[in-house]
């Protein structure tokens, strides 16, 4: 394996795992609203959730394509070997994000939106799950021969897999819940600040359930986990994840309105940092390393000058895009045309 | 069924109905900027509420393409893994590329262009509404050059199993590239042209709106004698170069079995019945010299026939690639001929408001061309796709290679699930498509002021209750 590859490689590893971060957080608030607005007593106030998604939406699953698109190019072996074993858990999600997408525009021009707002939220629901299930397939590891999957298509029906699915879907309802704190006012914010104490615990619950699981099954993790230096790297990661779950709880007491969302986000990307470190330099635990699936060193630095380069400019654009948009969300004002 | 066929099955299926809806974005979005630039130019009202009329139809149609894109991007992992893992270095950096330079800059300013009509100055409206387009362009460009490679494969060595880019300029202008770029491109601005002619056809024979949308009717007529002959043209190249780089799929859709001796030049079947069986047509109805004519521009030029190749290179279904490829022409032609009625019309001053919606016969003519884009869209992948058989990447890897090694169940239950979905949503569409016609345009919409300085003549007070809402 050149040099090269390797450096590349990684710089690609930390790319790609931007990218994951901005969907699952930008997403996952948008599929969290999705869930939530299952519980909403009134259509009218299930329009004002539906109202604070309009806008965004459509750029926030973006950033699912442009992850497939990345991955595909820069660790075609990856991509692959991922969704060849992943079949299942990724049409569910993709049946889910076709009825997402779908019923999200035709409610709008329906006259009773019951039904478009009911697939809305179980679609939004089938996502998070089958997202959580792949998830924990892959962190419960893929059985592979020389890139090639070895190992059975049901490989997600196991106990790991369902814990990591409960965990990601409290998550993103969290994430959304809190960002309803954000977004909206009165009656809704009050109950969205409410779910959030639940969601909360059950997110740190299955955290915690994942957290304390994982090295048991790979003897690799544990050994960074218990061992020096990589203790000093990761040890600060738990750390601060319990650290904004505390901000998080305190924050809610006192109505706050932005640090819950932001705390929520802090939790999210520790963990994620957490993951990202535990495994490499493996892409696809266990058999793959970021240098085996790397694609050539000419491929990834072309696309280091099409995407890397391009990366900040979309988070211009794309903030550019919510500054417009700032601002609560009221009663009646719906999804806006 | 085996593996291979279900996937190539889902993969046709979930291909043929995503490209249903991209053509319209691409065409409606352009269309969209030229209404929302000639009102900021000339101020006529008209133009905005144009703009916000067809922003209707736009918003519908582009949900179902970014639901039904989504399921394509990841099909390729999830059926045609030994692909990925082979072609990744270019076609998966190009999908990257798609995302990155296209998905992303249309996402980002969708919000903006649907919603922001009351919260960004028209300007910025326009500005974001021509990224959404450009955006939607470029997704075209890229898409087709990742397809035009698949078809004509440049730049690059087979090592170990797997293409390494050895030069990015010539895998991307790879043979195929710009003809193909050009003629997709071409087939979403004339499938437009059809829709938007169409709509407004049918409100001025029902005698809605009569002035109003002879004003989008004739943009269309004017765009559409450009595009309907351009179009032809660009066809006429996609074509010579298959006779160039895919001969077995360019004999095919021709029904041409033997080649010809030098000197000689190939006779052209009008219509046939090409049997893979007994190598032959089994009937035909010939022009002499015409297909060296048109696969080469040469009198005499050499086309191959399908006999030069053995049966396992040759493409399946003969007579849908054939009649497939027939249909197309016949459809261009035709559009073509249908601006030029149009034109004359014009011409002879007979397109007035007060008189156009008694020519019954020349509006229902342009209301029944609604389709016509959309199928010869359909037929030209087919012959594009089904004519590179058994190629997955012509002369590299076979379509039988690509494919993952899946229970065949597992593909009969995503094929099901995607038949169940797309059929809801077509119908859906259908409905809601209804609706907005039947509610038609409002054209008592009051435009945003353009200027600054400019008093705020009927503004509804209710943007300062709720931030968002808009009328
Ligand atoms: C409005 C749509 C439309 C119209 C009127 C036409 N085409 Fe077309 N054609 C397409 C839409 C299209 C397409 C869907 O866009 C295809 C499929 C793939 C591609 O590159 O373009 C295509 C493919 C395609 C191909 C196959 C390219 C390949 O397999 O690589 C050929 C040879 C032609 N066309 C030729 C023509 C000719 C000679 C036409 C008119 C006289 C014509 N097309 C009209
Ligand atoms: C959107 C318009 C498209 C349509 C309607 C379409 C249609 C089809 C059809 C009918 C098949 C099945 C052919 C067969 O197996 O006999 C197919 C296969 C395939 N197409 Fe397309 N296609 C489209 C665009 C694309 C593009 C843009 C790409 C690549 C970027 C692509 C890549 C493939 C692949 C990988 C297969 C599967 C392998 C194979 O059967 O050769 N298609 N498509
Ligand atoms: C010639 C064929 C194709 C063209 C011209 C085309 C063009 C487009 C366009 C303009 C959009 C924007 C949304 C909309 O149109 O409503 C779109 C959506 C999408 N297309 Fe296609 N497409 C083609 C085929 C494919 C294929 C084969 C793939 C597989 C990689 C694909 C992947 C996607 C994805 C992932 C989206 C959603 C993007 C988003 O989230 O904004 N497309 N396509």
């Amino acid at each position: 394996m050149s040099a090269a590859t390797h450096l590349l490689g990684n710089i690609w590893y930390g790319l790609i795992g931007i990218i994951l971060a901005l969907y699952v957080v930008l997403d996952g608030f948008t599929l969290g609203v999705g869930m939530l607005s299952l519980f909403s007593p009134t259509d009218a106030r299930r329009s004002v959730l539906m109202g604070t998604l309009g806008s965004v939406w459509d750029a926030n699953e973006t950033w699912l394509v442009l992850l497939g698109g990345a991955l595909f190019g820069a660790f075609p072996a990856a991509y692959a070997l991922l969704l060849h074993a992943l079949y299942i858990p990724i049409a569910l999600m993709l049946f889910g994000l076709v009825l997402r997408a779908s019923s999200f525009e035709f409610r709008e021009h329906a006259r009773n939106k019951r039904l478009w707002n009911l697939l809305f939220a179980l679609a939004s629901f089938t996502v998070a799950l089958a997202q959580g299930l792949a998830l924990g397939t892959v962190l419960q590891g893929i059985p592979a021969h020389h890139d090639h999957f070895t190992g059975s298509i049901l490989g997600w029906i196991a106990p790991f897999p369902i814990v990591v699915a409960a965990g990601v879907t409290a998550g993103y309802a969290l994430l959304g819940s809190t960002y309803l704190v954000l977004r909206t006012d009165g009656i809704i914010q009050e109950r969205a600040r409410r779910a959030s104490f639940g969601l909360a615990l059950m997110t740190f619950l299955a955290a915690a359930t994942v957290t304390i699981w994982t090295p048991f099954l790979y003897p690799a993790v544990a050994g960074k986990w218990f061992g020096v230096p990589t203790l000093y790297l990761i040890a600060p990661l738990p750390l601060l994840a319990v650290g904004a779950f505390w901000i998080l709880v305190r924050a809610l007491r006192q109505h706050r309105e932005v640090t819950p969302f932001v705390a929520t986000v802090t939790i999210f990307l520790a963990s994620f940092a957490g993951l990202a470190v535990s495994l490499h330099p493996d892409i696809v635990p266990p058999t793959l390393t970021v240098s085996e699936a790397a694609a050539s060193p000419l491929t990834l630095v072309f696309m280091l000058a099409g995407i890397g380069l391009l990366l900040p400019i979309m988070m211009v654009y794309n903030g550019y895009q919510y500054l417009v948009f700032r601002g609560k969300v009221t009663t009646g004002s719906g999804y806006p045309h | 069924m085996n593996t291979v066929m279900l996937s190539r099955f889902q993969f046709a299926l979930t291909a043929m109905f995503h490209i249903l809806w991209p053509v319209l974005t691409i065409g409606l979005s352009l269309f969209l900027v030229l209404n929302e630039a000639l009102w900021i130019k000339t101020r006529d009202p008209d133009y905005y509420r144009h703009a916000r009329f067809w922003a209707k139809l736009f918003i519908l149609n582009f949900g179902i393409g970014v639901a039904t894109g989504v399921p394509l991007e990841f099909e390729f992992g999830t059926n045609w893994a030994p692909f990925s893992r082979a072609m990744g270095n270019f076609f998966g950096n190009i999908l990257g590329f798609e995302g990155a330079m296209a998905f992303m800059l249309e996402a980002g300013f969708l919000g903006i262009m649907l919603f922001g009509w009351r919260r960004v100055a028209p300007k910025i409206h326009l500005f974001a509404t021509s990224m959404v387009a450009l955006g939607a362009s470029l997704s075209a460009f890229w898409i087709m050059v990742a397809n035009s490679w698949m078809q004509s494969p440049a730049g690059g060595v087979m090592r170990d199993g797997r293409f390494i880019v050895t030069s990015y300029t010539r895998a991307i202008f790879n043979p195929y590239a710009l003809w193909s770029v050009g003629h997709m491109w071409f087939a979403c601005l004339e499938t437009s042209l059809l829709v938007i002619g169409a709509i407004s056809a049918y409100y001025i024979r029902r005698g809605e709106a009569s002035s109003f949308f002879l004003k989008s009717l004739k943009l269309v007529i004017i765009a559409g004698l450009v595009v309907a002959p351009m179009q032809i043209f660009l066809g006429d190249g996609s074509g010579r170069v298959i006779f160039q780089y895919q001969p077995t799929k360019g004999a095919a859709i021709e029904g041409h079995w033997k080649t010809n001796p030098p000197g000689s030049a190939a006779a052209w079947a009008l219509v046939a019945w090409p049997s893979a069986q007994k190598q032959k047509n089994l009937w035909a109805i010939k022009i002499p010299g015409v297909l060296s004519l048109l696969a080469t521009h040469r009198l005499t030029g050499r086309v191959l026939g399908l006999r030069a190749f053995p049966r396992r290179d040759q493409p399946p279904a003969l007579p849908l690639l054939f009649y497939a490829f027939r249909l197309m022409v016949a459809i261009g032609f035709y559009i073509f001929g249908l601006m030029l009625w149009s034109i004359w019309l014009w011409w002879r001053n007979k397109l007035r408001p007060e008189s156009i919606s008694q020519n019954r016969l020349w509006l229902g003519t342009w209301m029944s061309a609604l389709p016509l884009g959309y199928l010869a869209v359909e037929c030209g992948w087919i012959v594009r796709e089904v004519g590179r058989q058994p190629w997955i990447v012509q002369g590299i890897m076979r379509t039988a290679q690509g494919a993952s090694r899946l229970n065949p169940g597992v593909v009969v239950f995503s094929s099901i699930g995607y038949l169940i979905l797309y059929a809801i949503l077509f119908v859906t569409f259908v409905l809601f498509f209804r609706r907005i016609i039947h509610q038609g345009p409002d054209l008592t919409l009051v435009p945003p002021h353009l200027a600054p300085d400019t008093p705020l003549v009927g503004e509804p007070p209710r943007e300062a209750q709720h931030p968002l809402d808009e009328p």
